[in-house]
C-alpha cells in the first residue's frame, strides 16, 4: 500500500496515476455514450427533436440531465477543492448553489414550460414587442453561456495537466480541441435527445462516484464526522472549522451569494431543460429530482472535502498541478489507487463534455431559433431551415469555444462561473419574473433591465480586482480597478429590478390579449406545447 | 407555425374572458399565495445565515458538546434540510391542490361554463 501514498508525500508534483488507465477509461466513456448517442438519435429530425429532445423525457430523466447540467467541473473539482484547502468557507458556497433551485422549482419552471416553446426569449418576448425583447434575451443568453462555456473550456486545460501528464501548453491545446471537437459531434448527431442521455449518463456516473468515495471515507472515520473534521484541522494546521479563510470581503461574500441564489434560475442552458419534458407537471418532477440529487452530491463534496484535507493534505493538494481543482482526484488515488483514479478522471472529463455540449446546444437555439428565424427572417422560415442554422452555430460556437478555451486556459474557473451566475441574475432574472408576474411590464422596462444589468455587470467586473490590481487577477501587472468587489451582484441585481421597474412606469404598453393568453396558459397550461409522438 | 401576432379577435377575446373569470382570479390567488410567501421566507432564512457567516464568524464556529461540530456547520446543514422541504411541501401541495384547480378550470375552459 506504499504506492499510494508516495506520491503524496515524497514527490508532490510528479503525476500521479496511470495516464494510459486514465485516457483508457475516457475513451470507453467516450465510446458507450457515442453509441447510445447514435441510438437514441435516429429521430432527430423536427426542430422540437432538435432543441427539446421531443419534449418526451420523463420528469425523472430531466432531473437526473438537470443535475449533469448543472454539476459542472466547477463545482465538482471546485467546491471539494475549495473545502480541502478553506474548510467551512467552501462549503458556504455549495448551499448557495442548492437554495437557488427553489426559485425554479416554486417561480420558474412550470410556468416557463407552459409558455414558451425552445428559449428563454420565448417567454420574455411573449406579450411584449416580438424582435427588440427577442434580440436583448438572445444577447444575455449568448454573453451567459460564452462565460459558462468558457470556465468548462478552461477547467479542462488544467484537468489534463493533471490526469494526462501534459504540462505544455501546446499540448494540452490539443486535448482542448479534442474536448471541444466530441462535443461537436454530440450536439449535431443527437441534438437535445443526445445530449440529454450523456447529460444522464453522466450525472449517474458523478454521484454514483463521489457516493463511494464518501462511503469510503466513512467507514476509514467509523461515520463520525468529528473524527474526520479533527483530522483535517490538525493536518491542515488551520482553522478549517471557522469561516473567513476564503471569503476575506464580507460585503463580496454577500454579493456573491445574491449572484448565486438568483442566478440559477437565470441561466438560459437550465431554463432550457425544462421543454424536454411532456407538461408543466414534470417539470416540477424534474425540479424535484435534481434538487434531491444536487443536494445529495453537495453533501458528499462536504465529506470529500474535509477527507482531502485529512488524507492528502494542503500541501500535497497546493503542490500538484491544478492545485485545488486537484483535491478531488488525488484523494482518489489515495482511496483507491490507480482504478479509482482513472474513474473519477473520466467522470471528470465526462462532466465537462456533458455542461459543454448543453450549453452549446442552448446558445446554437438562440442564435438560430431567436435571432435568425424570428428577427432576421421575421418568422418567415421553416422549421428545416431554422435547425440547419441551429447546427451550423452548434459548429461555430463549439469552435469558438475551443478558441476561447485554449486563451483561458489557467484562469480561475470559479471566478468565471461567478461571472456567468452574476450576468444571470442581473440580466435575465428580473426580467422573467417580471414577465410572468407583473402585469404593468413593458418592452422599454425589459430592454432596460436586461441590457442595464448585462452592461453593469460587466462593466464593475473589468473595473474589479479580478480583472486587475491584485495578485490574484487576470492581468496582476495592471491596475485600473475602481470597484472593489470581485462580484457585482449585490449593486447589478437590484439595479436591474429598479431599471425594469423605471422603463413600465415612463412607458404604457399594454396586450390585453397577449398578456391575458400568457397568464392562462402559464398557470393551467391551456395550449402549451405538447410532447412529439414518434 | 402560427406567429403569436396574428392571434385571432375571438381567441383573444376567450383569453380574456378566462382571465377575467372568478375561478381563474382564485387560481392565480391560491398559485400566488402558496409560492410568493414561501419565496419570502426561503430568501429570508438564506439571507440570516449568509449575513450569519459573514458578520458572527465567532459564533458560527462554536463547536457543540465538545465534538468538532459547530453551530455553523449545523445551521448549513439545516439549510439543506429546509430546502428538501420545502420541495417536498410544495410538490404535495401543488400534486394535491394546485393541478385539480387547473384541470377543472381548463375542462370549464373547453365546456364554456366558466364562472
Amino acid at each position: 500500500m506504499n504506492a499510494l501514498t508516495f506520491p503524496a508525500q515524497a514527490a508532490p508534483t510528479t503525476q500521479v496515476g496511470n495516464t494510459t488507465l486514465n485516457i483508457g477509461i475516457f475513451l470507453v466513456f467516450v465510446l458507450v455514450t457515442l453509441g447510445i448517442v447514435i441510438r437514441v438519435s435516429k429521430q432527430n429530425t423536427t426542430a422540437a427533436d432538435y432543441y427539446a429532445g421531443g419534449r418526451a423525457f420523463s420528469g425523472r430523466q430531466n432531473g437526473i440531465a438537470i443535475t449533469g447540467d448543472y454539476l459542472s467541473a466547477a463545482s465538482f473539482l471546485g467546491i471539494a477543492g475549495a473545502i480541502a484547502i478553506n474548510g467551512y468557507d467552501g462549503f458556504l458556497y455549495s448551499i448557495g448553489f442548492l437554495v437557488a433551485w427553489l426559485v425554479a422549482l416554486l417561480l420558474v419552471a412550470e410556468l416557463l414550460r407552459n409558455t414558451g416553446r425552445f428559449t428563454m426569449a420565448d417567454v420574455l418576448s411573449f406579450r411584449l414587442q416580438q424582435r427588440p425583447v427577442r434580440t436583448a434575451a438572445a444577447v444575455t443568453t449568448l454573453a451567459v453561456s460564452a462565460f459558462y462555456l468558457l470556465a468548462q473550456m478552461a477547467g479542462a486545460g488544467g484537468l489534463v495537466a493533471l490526469l494526462m501528464g501534459i504540462t505544455d501548453r501546446g499540448g494540452q491545446s490539443v486535448v482542448i480541441a479534442v474536448v471541444g471537437a466530441l462535443m461537436i459531434v454530440y450536439v449535431l448527431v443527437g441534438g437535445m435527445k443526445g445530449t440529454t442521455w450523456v447529460q444522464i449518463i453522466k450525472a449517474a456516473l458523478l454521484i454514483v462516484g463521489a457516493g463511494v468515495m464518501t462511503a469510503w471515507i466513512g467507514v476509514k472515520y467509523g461515520f463520525n464526522l468529528s473524527t474526520l473534521f479533527g483530522d483535517a484541522v490538525e493536518r491542515a494546521k488551520a482553522p478549517l472549522m471557522t469561516g473567513g479563510l476564503q471569503y476575506k470581503n464580507k460585503i463580496d461574500f454577500i454579493s456573491l451569494s445574491i449572484a448565486i441564489v438568483l442566478g440559477t434560475a437565470g441561466l438560459p442552458h437550465v431554463l432550457m431543460r425544462f421543454y424536454t419534458v411532456p407538461t408543466s407537471k414534470e417539470a416540477r418532477r424534474s425540479v424535484v429530482w435534481a434538487i434531491w440529487l444536487i443536494g445529495l452530491f453537495y453533501l458528499f463534496t462536504l465529506v470529500l472535502g474535509y477527507g482531502a484535507a485529512a488524507l492528502v493534505g494542503k500541501d500535497a493538494i497546493n503542490a500538484a498541478p491544478g492545485k485545488q481543482n486537484s483535491a478531488a482526484p488525488l484523494l482518489a488515488f489515495h482511496l483507491g489507487g490507480e482504478l479509482l483514479l482513472g474513474v473519477i478522471s473520466a467522470v471528470a472529463f465526462a462532466t465537462i463534455l456533458a455542461v459543454v455540449a448543453g450549453l452549446t446546444i442552448t446558445a446554437s437555439a438562440s442564435f438560430a431559433h431567436d435571432i435568425y428565424a424570428q428577427v432576421i427572417k421575421r418568422g418567415q422560415v421553416s422549421p428545416d431551415a431554422e435547425v440547419k442554422i441551429a447546427r451550423r452555430a452548434a459548429v461555430v460556437i463549439g469552435i469558438l469555444a475551443i478558441i476561447g478555451g485554449i486563451f483561458a486556459n489557467g484562469q480561475n474557473i470559479a471566478f468565471l462561473v461567478a461571472l456567468a451566475f452574476a450576468v444571470a441574475a442581473s440580466a435575465n432574472l428580473p426580467t422573467i419574473l417580471y414577465s410572468l408576474f407583473w402585469k404593468k411590464f413593458t418592452t422599454r422596462g425589459a430592454l432596460f433591465s436586461m441590457y442595464g444589468g448585462l452592461a453593469s455587470a460587466l462593466i464593475l467586473i473589468i473595473f474589479s480586482p479580478t480583472v486587475s490590481g491584485a495578485a490574484t487577477s487576470m492581468f496582476p501587472t495592471a491596475n485600473f480597478a475602481w470597484f472593489p468587489l470581485n462580484n457585482p451582484g449585490i449593486v447589478t441585481v437590484p439595479l436591474s429590478f429598479f431599471l425594469g421597474w423605471l422603463g413600465s412606469v415612463t412607458s404604457s404598453e399594454h396586450n390585453a390579449a397577449k398578456y391575458a393568453e400568457m397568464e392562462v396558459r402559464s398557470l393551467t397550461g391551456a395550449g402549451a406545447e405538447k410532447a412529439i409522438a414518434h | 407555425m402560427t406567429s403569436h401576432d396574428d392571434i385571432s379577435e375571438e381567441r383573444a377575446a376567450r383569453y380574456i374572458a378566462v382571465q377575467n373569470s372568478q375561478e381563474f382570479a382564485a387560481l392565480r390567488k391560491k398559485f400566488r399565495g402558496f409560492v410568493f410567501p414561501m419565496t419570502g421566507a426561503f430568501l429570508a432564512w438564506y439571507f440570516l445565515y449568509v449575513l450569519l457567516a459573514s458578520y458572527a464568524i465567532d459564533f458560527m464556529a462554536t463547536p457543540i458538546g465538545g465534538t468538532r461540530i459547530t453551530i455553523g456547520l449545523v445551521l448549513g446543514l439545516l439549510q439543506f434540510a429546509t430546502t428538501f422541504a420545502i420541495t417536498m411541501i410544495y410538490a404535495r401541495w401543488a400534486d394535491r391542490e394546485l393541478d385539480p384547480a387547473a384541470a377543472a378550470l381548463a375542462e370549464h375552459m373547453e365546456r364554456g361554463d366558466l364562472r
